[in-house]
């Protein structure tokens, strides 16, 4: 345990564990290591919060404390939990993390101009074990600004371990705390200059040799919730050229507001509505990204994904979040023709069937 | 981005068009069965294309013959042998010097009944394709061996001595009229030949082509073309073969003897002086025979240069390539690359199919791969070797009328029909024979100084691209395959005159690859010289002796064609990016100006005039 990190970037090249990184950074580092690269950041592992929680002495007391704890007491567990997390959030943390964490929290700022906002978010260990789901305990903060911030938050997700819900879920499930740990996602905020989704496959017919691109300018939101209308391609998969392209209205887009660290509404102007949001360049790497994670998860994804001003042309391209595509998955892939007759060789009827435009008797 | 009007236009009626001035009388140019001869009737409604891909010039009298062989012989084989359901011929017409063709439908109610014939035909060719290509390559070679032999030499002062003691009774004048009947025919049999395959190679890709779009909807067109289309081809070996020559140039040091390869002779005298210089041009002389048997037009015209009879073309390239060798470029074709990128693209289509589709998927892109290629290797042999030998042996008789006084060049001749050219040869012999003058020197010279002018005036004129009103739809399969005459096609030639105006022209997508350039516009193979590194080439069409020039290029942009004409097919295999078949290219950009050229979309931009 002694000679793990305390810090691991996602794009380090390191291999992702489990054990050391949580779910999520897990996840991070895996996306980023298979091509689909994240928002850059780094991850403070769980041997920093184990080095912490051994420091601080907190190991023994906070079992003594739960060891007596009676569920169905929920006064005495929101005031166990509330004494937990105060003590997380005050101890001091150990030199040898500290600056292990600034050291990369520097390192990463130094990638930009200016200093970016960054969110902070928890990945927890335990989010996988199955029935054992840990869904909406998991704090995310975000638009982060400056160190202080950030390593307030990186005890705030520390805490969220403690948080009664979390107490309670593991004491009724009989989950032992022993070996509980929580890695920190420490996470550059997306500055979409434009965003989108991209389906790897023809969502209007299934067709899984396209892959479709939805794109406009800005944060998705608008995207996804249907508010602006985006510009529309289909590409061929193979050849990754565009087969089909409509330019969408794209009136609006919602920008960053970093003093206000939230996300303003603003109009485009209409030279920039009439142009699609995306190069061509950026078109082929949108749909180069979405087709590998295809080949990453091993079926059709609905890819959202983004392009950040802060980065620069050729490393921009963000990936938001893959999932399965759901519409289609439980059909059969192409929109084939089923009554074709599976001839071994050519089949004569086949070809004079193209030639006379008629399906072979 | 409006569409004004969906009226369907028309384009001219034959009949409406004027006659370019100097060129009235032009329709006697031409055997009265290739001009319209109906005018008040079908053929001022029939819908006619103009075939400017294979005869982008007008006719000399004489170059009819390839027109009329090529297109007879692409009838015989969808109408008689192959009785391909949908499709008989294309029936074709000269109009003010240009071919205009129209193709012939088979009445709905007659398909089915050709079905089982076409199968059964059809069938026994796709079964044993290999074998019967390889008789195909003997018969067509015999046929080229026999035409070589064919002389045509003036007649002597006297019948030989030995002719008078074997009882010869034959003046040799009759070897002239045999020789002449014997090449025409010849030539005519390997016209037959030529479309043996073409028409299945055709059928093969269409059917794959049409399965492709079925399981995927708006496949491009270039995938389904790089599944089927072989790498190492009979085509590219003639370039491939200066590419060699031009390595071993190198290799020996030879470099310094190619300073001026315009002087063939002597720059085969200094390569030949200099140590490892016979290993060189033994080398060359092996590769004459037969890679030089290689037109740097299309076969179609009497003008046509070929390789082996202009030298100095072959030891340019070799010179180009061999100072880009020096400087570091890497001359070869990346085969490999493009082996694999095809296997890439083969094998993840393949992925996408399902499982009961993959084998009637493999079978279909089997069959096509096999039948295909056939497609583009023909062209070495007919239109290359076949059509250059033909022409050589129709400059020597030529010289022989010249050398009797009958016109002044040997090239004259091709302003006379063959028809007329067999009378000719009549009346040469003839007043041989009786001792006294031929006619033919009182009244060719200035007959063909008239038909002399006559093409000028025509040549003035461009073609129309089109006759009369098409039909809404276009879905004869060949028209489309091999003209590129889709629907759409005829709608952007309607729209004609709006095209380019917004300094934007559109083509298909024959190539992918997006770049920028500065464009260089070629009418013909003798500009070719002008093209620089890096240029982008704007053409009518391009030639496969081209060859060389698209190791400089960046992209390629033509007026003709589509995605299986010549510059497409050069372009995906130099990983160019191309945009073919955009009727005004070459008209609307000029050299000098910056282009951008996008293969992935068809569209041209002009960026900066």
């Amino acid at each position: 345990m002694d000679n793990k990190p305390y810090v691991q970037f996602f794009d380090s090249g390191s291999a992702s564990e489990h054990d050391l990184l949580g779910g999520k950074c897990a996840s991070l580092v895996t996306m980023t290591a298979a091509g689909m690269p994240v928002p850059p950041g780094f991850a403070v592992t769980t041997a920093a919060y184990d080095a912490f929680v051994d420091a601080a002495g907190l190991r023994d007391e906070i079992s003594a404390k739960l060891g007596t704890l009676d569920p169905d007491d929920l006064v005495a567990v929101d005031s166990v939990s509330a004494g937990i997390r105060d003590a997380i959030c005050s101890r001091p943390v150990p030199d040898a993390v500290r600056s292990e964490v600034v050291a990369a929290y520097d390192a990463f700022q130094a990638r930009f101009a200016t200093e970016v906002p960054v969110a902070v978010r928890s990945s927890a260990t335990a989010e996988d074990l199955p029935g054992a789901s840990f869904a909406g305990q998991q704090d995310t903060y975000l638009w982060l600004i400056g160190l202080d911030s950030v390593l307030k938050h990186v005890r705030a997700c520390w805490a969220s371990l403690y948080t009664s819900r979390a107490i309670l879920y593991r004491l009724k499930n009989a989950i032992p705390d022993e070996g509980l740990s929580m890695a920190v996602a420490v996470q550059k905020m997306v500055n979409s200059r434009v965003s989108g989704v991209a389906i790897t496959m023809n969502p209007t017919n299934g067709d899984r040799s396209k892959i479709a691109i939805d794109a406009s300018y800005g944060v998705g939101e608008m995207v996804v919730s249907g508010q602006v209308t985006p510009d529309n391609l289909l590409l061929d998969k193979v050849m990754l050229t565009v087969v089909s392209q409509t330019i969408g209205a794209k009136h609006a887009e919602l920008v960053p507001d970093f003093g206000e660290g939230r996300l303003v509404e603003r109009e485009v102007p209409p030279e920039r509505r009439v142009v699609c949001s995306l190069s061509a360049d950026e078109v082929t790497e949108v749909a180069s990204m979405a087709k590998r994670a295809e080949k990453h998860y091993g079926c059709p994804q609905d890819v959202e994904w983004a392009l950040d001003s802060d980065l620069p042309a050729g490393e921009s391209l963000l990936l938001l979040q893959s999932r399965p595509e759901t519409v289609h998955s439980g059909k059969a892939a192409p929109p084939a023709k089923s009554a074709t007759p599976t001839t071994p060789g050519f089949s004569m009827a086949g070809i004079t069937a193209t030639l006379t435009n008629r399906k072979p008797s | 981005m409006t569409v004004t009007s969906s009226a369907m236009k028309s384009f001219p009626k034959p009949s409406a068009l004027t006659v370019p001035p100097g060129a009235e009388g032009w329709e006697k140019l031409y055997p009265y069965n290739l001009v319209f001869q109906n005018l008040s009737g079908a053929e001022d409604e029939k819908f006619w294309f103009c075939d400017s891909q294979h005869w982008p010039t007008v006719f000399k009298p004489f170059e009819t013959i390839g027109g009329e062989f090529a297109v007879k012989c692409l009838g015989q084989y969808n109408t008689r042998h192959l009785l391909i359901p949908p499709a008989n011929g294309i029936e074709f017409k000269i109009h003010l010097g240009y071919l205009y063709m129209s193709p012939v439908p088979v009445p709905e109610a007659e398909i089915p009944a050709r079905v089982p014939e076409f199968e059964r035909r059809a069938g026994h060719y796709f079964q044993n394709w290999d074998t019967l290509l390889e008789s195909w390559r003997t018969k067509v070679r015999a046929t080229i061996d026999e035409m070589e032999a064919l002389s045509f030499d003036a007649l002597p002062e006297m019948v030989p001595f030995e002719d008078i003691v074997s009882g010869k009774a034959k003046d040799g004048s009759e070897k002239l009229m045999e020789n002449y009947d014997r090449l025409i025919q010849l030539l005519y049999q390997n016209w037959q030949y030529h479309f043996e395959f073409l028409n299945l190679g055709y059928v093969a890709y269409l059917d794959f082509f049409g399965y492709c779009k079925e399981l995927f909807p708006g496949i491009p067109d270039q995938s389904i073309a790089k599944m089927v289309q072989g790498v190492d081809m009979e085509l590219f070996r003639p370039d491939d073969e200066l590419k060699k020559l031009a390595s071993l140039a190198v290799e020996l040091g030879l470099q310094t003897a190619f300073e001026d390869t315009d002087d063939v002779a002597g720059t085969l005298e200094r390569v030949g002086a200099r140590e490892g210089g016979g290993q060189w041009v033994d080398a060359y002389t092996a590769a004459q025979d037969p890679w030089f048997n290689f037109t740097v037009g299309n076969g179609f015209y009497g003008h046509d240069k070929y390789w082996i009879e202009h030298q100095e073309l072959p030891l340019g390239y070799i010179k180009d390539y061999i100072r880009r060798i020096d400087e570091g470029h890497q001359i070869m074709r990346p085969v490999d690359e493009l082996v694999a990128e095809r296997d890439r693209v083969i094998a993840e289509y393949r992925e996408l199919v399902d499982g009961d589709n993959l084998a009637l998927f493999d079978a279909k892109r089997g069959l096509a791969a096999t039948a295909y290629p056939y497609v583009e290797n023909h062209n070495f042999y007919i239109e290359h070797w076949t059509m250059g030998v033909f022409w050589r042996k129709v400059r020597a008789l030529g010289q022989v009328f010249a050398d009797a006084g009958f016109w002044p060049h040997r090239d004259d001749m091709l302003y006379l029909t063959r028809g007329e050219v067999r009378d000719a040869i009549f009346d040469l012999v003839t007043g041989w024979a009786v001792g006294s003058e031929a006619t033919g020197p009182h009244y060719w010279p200035a007959e063909i100084d008239r038909r002399r002018g006559i093409v000028e005036a025509l040549s003035s004129a461009r073609p129309q691209p089109a006759l009369n009103t098409p039909p809404a739809e276009i879905t004869e399969p060949f028209t489309m395959m091999l003209y590129g005459i889709t629907t759409e096609q005829v709608q952007q030639w309607l729209a004609g005159d709006e095209s380019g105006a917004d300094g934007v022209i559109t083509g298909m997508a024959a190539s992918p690859g997006v770049v920028e350039g500065i464009a260089r516009v070629v009418h013909s193979a003798d500009q070719l010289g002008e093209v620089q590194e890096g240029d982008i080439l704007v053409a009518t069409i391009t030639a496969p002796s081209w060859g060389p020039i698209f190791g400089k290029i960046k992209a390629t942009v033509t007026d003709i064609g589509g995605m299986m004409s010549h510059a497409a097919i050069v372009c995906r295999e130099y990983g160019l990016p191309a945009v073919t078949g955009t009727g005004s290219g070459s008209t609307t950009i000029k050299s000098g100006q910056l282009v951008r050229v996008d293969g992935n979309t068809g569209r041209v931009e002009i960026l900066k005039g």
